[in-house]
């Protein structure tokens, strides 16, 4: 085995391969590669570094670090919202206390995965320039702005669940599915209590349609074409329960599209 | 009264649908990315392991891949599709309105992803499962919003376990459209029966790093196998 050649054949497909292994290894690159390394034991001692400098794919750490932006924003909007006096009424202090947490978790979860190449965080203007007046004031904003948030992570985590089908990305796609589903848990409590102070029934749990606001966050979610098929009618249900019954993904375009006027 | 003794069928009668047919055939040979001659051969060869279960013994076989997993997650669709239409065809005492509305909807959502993955299957599919709900009674608000709670988080579990099992992306995807929809289940009933509390994402599930359950099909299969009369051999489909 040769093992120059290997790291010849990485370099090919990734200019940075040497530079990042050295960068990583050179110390233990220079006293197992140089000494007395037997045959036998190079692959191991490859995985070893393989391990650290190429943990995950280049795509995959791209996706790391855009879900990282939107923990950041949730947390931070979150931290916010649970600090203010006289915001959210005492029924509802559990519901949002623990969404905060979660977030909070999220963003040291990312960051730890990420160590050095976690961007930091961005200063927010939770009232979009002046669109979203006193989101800490008025309850119906914070609300309204937490259930937007929610679903457009549910969706902008799904749609990036196919960056992560690499064999070395497994644990990321562990993670980021296990995300992706607690973030569906807050969008529907949350869901549940726009509904509830809004006495309006057509907010469910659930996205019906490509109803709600704003229009973007929803945007597509009226799909009926369900692996490449129009499932429209099927078992005589109504298009509302077979557009409820899929959630669908936003791009990563689309997303940032939605969060850029809330970033400073 | 309401419990359930006798055998249903869980894709009988008015909840079948007829483009089921032709959903099976595109959907199969298109996502599954085979060439059609051997779409075909694969096909029939799954249909001759459904009669075969391990010596014989005339368990359900799951199949092996992407049909595994599709197959797998089929059989959990179809118990909660079952679950949830005997809950509405016999409500529990004092069900309000809104419990109502909710459970309808869920039934709905669950019969919905059970069609659709029994006509993306094709002939590939498993036979309908006859699902066990001797041990729920259909009387009883906490045990029916208690059986629909384990259902739901088992079923988030079970896709969040089954992502990396997948081969095909259009596959993931799909699972990752009917995963969250089954969290916003799980979410709500958990809030039916503690409202307004934590329960919606409790300690219980999401872990120190907020992160929701996951479980791969070893141990998901044992822990429905009490739910369904028929024994499932899962041993074709993927491992880590």
């Amino acid at each position: 085995m040769n093992i120059f050649k290997i790291i010849d054949e990485i370099q090919q497909v990734d200019g940075d391969a040497v530079e990042r292994l050295q960068h990583a290894t050179r110390r233990s690159f220079m006293t197992k590669f140089s000494k007395t390394l037997t045959a036998a034991a190079v692959p191991t001692a490859m995985a070893g570094i393989f391990n650290k400098a190429y943990a995950f794919t280049p795509g995959a750490i791209e996706v790391l670090k855009f879900a990282l932006a939107l923990e950041y924003l949730e947390d931070d909007f979150y931290k916010m919202g649970n600090a203010a006096p006289n915001l959210i009424p005492a029924k509802y202090k559990a519901v949002f206390n623990q969404i905060g947490k979660h977030e909070t978790q999220h963003v040291n979860f990312l960051k730890g995965a990420l160590g050095a190449a976690a961007p930091a965080k961005p200063a927010f203007d939770f009232s979009a320039g002046g669109a979203f007046p006193n989101p800490f004031g008025v309850f119906d904003t914070f609300v309204f702005l937490s259930h937007a948030f929610e679903d457009t992570g549910v969706r902008a985590y799904k749609g990036q669940a196919g960056n992560l089908m690499a064999k070395e990305d497994e644990p990321l796609l562990d993670y980021a599915l296990q995300i992706h589903s607690v973030e569906a848990r807050h969008a529907a409590k949350s869901r549940d209590i726009l509904s509830e102070i809004r006495n309006n029934d057509r907010i469910k749990p659930w996205i019906t349609l490509d109803e709600g606001s704003p229009k973007p966050v929803y945007a597509g979610d009226e799909n009926t074409i369900q692996g490449g098929v129009q499932i429209i009618g099927i078992a005589g249900k109504s298009l509302e329960a077979v557009t409820e019954s899929f959630d669908e993904p936003l791009t990563k375009e689309a997303v940032l599209a939605i969060v850029k006027p809330f970033i400073k | 009264m309401n419990k359930t003794t006798k055998r249903l069928s869980l894709t009988n009668g008015s909840e079948e649908n007829p483009i089921v047919d032709v959903v099976n055939r595109r959907f199969f040979l298109r996502s599954a990315g085979l060439a059609a001659a051997t779409g075909a051969f694969i096909m029939q060869s799954c249909i001759k392991d459904h009669d075969l279960g391990p010596g014989g013994t005339g368990a359900v076989n799951l199949g092996t891949g992407d049909i595994g997993i599709l197959n797998y997650a089929y059989a959990l669709e179809q118990l909660e599709a079952a679950f949830y239409i005997q809950v509405i065809a016999t409500p529990y005492s004092g069900i309000t309105d809104k419990e109502r509305r909710f459970l309808t909807d869920i039934r709905d959502h669950e019969v919905i992803h059970r069609e659709f993955f029994k006509a993306a299957l094709g002939a590939a599919a498993i036979k309908g499962l006859s699902p066990n709900f001797t041990g729920i009674d259909f009387n009883s608000r906490a045990s029916v919003l208690g059986a629909a709670k384990t259902f739901e988080d088992t079923g988030v579990s079970a896709y969040n376990g089954a992502g990396i099992l997948i081969q095909d992306p259009g596959y993931l995807l799909l699972a990752g459209k009917i995963v969250s929809v089954e969290a916003r289940h799980a979410a709500i009933i958990r809030d039916l029966l503690m409202p307004n509390t934590i329960s919606f994402a409790g300690d219980d599930i999401i872990d120190g790093n907020g992160l929701d359950l996951l479980k791969r099909p070893s141990e998901v299969l044992p822990a429905i196998a009490p739910f369904i009369y028929d024994t499932i051999d899962a041993s074709g489909l993927p491992t880590p």
